[in-house]
């Protein structure tokens, strides 16, 4: 029984690898490390039922709804019978969730991804940044334009020397 | 436990109004920001609150429910949901500070209001990341991190201004004389602070006065502004005793709902 649930779980969480991030779509829900936990429930009825349990990355995410519904759609589709998604705020979510996976793909799409030192944002004012390096020339020769860019996640920077503007998705 | 649920009920909605109705003045900068770049700041920053609201309303309404004293909506005899409560009170059931529902201004006022505003959020939230409430506790936690940008961006906008030029300095200091009176309520307890904080639920705003002003003093040196000398402060909103702004912005947000209840996308 112990067995069965776990080959379920792994073709779950290998399912959900298919559920696209709605605004970054070259990352899939596993790869933001937004899917915490996989639980087998019985129904009233005796059936078993699945809980999915994902937190968002920022409070204000408008893509909570459509990743939930992806979720249901997807697990519904393989022949998952009762499926809900439950919302988790605590831990809060953090870039050292991402997957190295997921930066690759982040690279290859044009999106700087997290540095691999954690520096989060906190209250220096005019604090030196730590250098980001450009996804399309590797160079280090880059500049902060913003700390907020096309969405919650991402900062806005200008690379100095192949001149391109660029995401950067910035630790938090 | 009883009789915590309705001073619990009242914190969570004033949380949540705090959050959104400063998220709704910001958003009135979504399309006319000065430049593109902060265009897009403050409209992330609206995002944050928002969602910052959406979470308390979430709690709210849970407990509204839960609780037997407190029917479901008289208007439309639904079970309470966070929309009802965006969407469906009125005025004096508000109960967010006064600072937040100030008309926009220009850039140095939503700013400056930023400021001060970012700054008790930060202090605030540390110490409700510690609430006995666990879910509280968790909506601070997440919060934290996206309140540190708001406040490093708006202090860091503040100095830019004051220390920039004339008109910049001149900007800032007219902002800085209308906006102060309408800070104390930020760091003043209402009754549902002082009954939760004695439960260790509520922050006590006492606790954070001095942090609050310290930062704000800090920053206002640095941008060569002068502390305006402490004026009686406006007081009210958290218990309902508003603005004639709050109207407004209430009548341009709510509309739609109450045109069509219910309505969706």
């Amino acid at each position: 029984m112990v067995k069965e649930m776990n080959t379920d779980k792994q073709k779950i969480l290998s399912l959900l690898e298919q559920v696209p991030d709605p605004e970054v779509p070259v990352l899939s829900v596993i790869d933001l490390g937004i899917v915490r936990d996989v639980i087998f429930f019985n129904t009233p009825s005796g059936a078993g039922g699945i809980e999915v349990i994902i937190t968002p990355t920022y409070s204000g995410c408008p893509a909570m709804d459509i990743i939930s519904m992806q979720i249901k759609m997807i697990l519904l589709e393989h022949g998952f019978k009762k499926v809900i998604v439950t919302n988790t705020l605590s831990p809060a979510w953090t870039t050292e969730w991402m997957s190295e996976a997921g930066k690759e793909k982040l690279r290859a799409y044009g999106i700087a991804p997290p540095n691999a030192v954690q520096s989060v944002c906190d209250v220096n004012l005019f604090a030196e940044q730590e250098t980001v390096q450009c996804p399309h020339c590797k160079s280090y020769r880059t500049i902060l334009i913003s700390q907020f860019g096309s969405t919650a996640c991402k900062a806005l920077y200008k690379c100095n020397n192949c001149l391109e503007p660029f995401d950067y998705f910035k630790c938090h | 436990m009883n009789s915590l649920i309705d001073p619990l009920i009242q914190y969570s909605l004033h949380l949540a109004d705090n959050s959104l109705i400063l998220g709704q003045r910001n958003a009135e900068w979504t399309g006319h920001g000065p430049i593109l770049e902060q265009d897009i700041a403050i409209s992330n920053i609206s995002l944050d609150l928002i969602g910052q609201a959406r979470n308390f309303y979430q709690y709210a309404a849970q407990l509204i429910n839960q609780s037997t004293s407190q029917p479901v909506n008289q208007l439309t005899h639904w079970a309470i949901t966070e929309d009802i409560l965006a969407y469906l009170r009125d005025e004096k059931d508000f109960k967010n500070c006064l600072l937040v529902e100030l008309k926009r201004g220009d850039w140095a006022v939503t700013v400056l209001r930023q400021f001060f505003f970012s700054t008790y959020q930060f202090y605030l939230y540390q110490q409700l990341q510690k609430s006995e409430d666990a879910t509280l506790a968790a909506i601070a936690e997440k919060s934290l991190k996206e309140v540190t940008y708001h406040l490093r961006w708006s202090a860091e906008w503040v100095i830019r201004l004051g220390a920039g030029t004339d008109e910049s300095n001149k900007r800032i200091t007219t902002a800085l004389n209308d906006l102060w009176p309408h800070t104390g309520e930020l760091t003043v307890n209402a009754d549902y602070e002082n009954i939760l904080s004695l439960e260790e639920i509520a922050v006590d705003l006492n606790t954070i006065q001095v942090q609050w002003m310290d930062k704000i003093k800090e920053v206002l040196s640095q941008a060569t502004l002068q502390m305006p000398e402490n004026k009686w402060m406006q007081t009210g909103g958290k218990q309902g005793k508003h603005t004639e702004h709050l109207g407004y912005i209430l009548a341009e947000m709510q509309f739609l709902q109450r045109t069509y209840p219910g309505v969706e996308w």
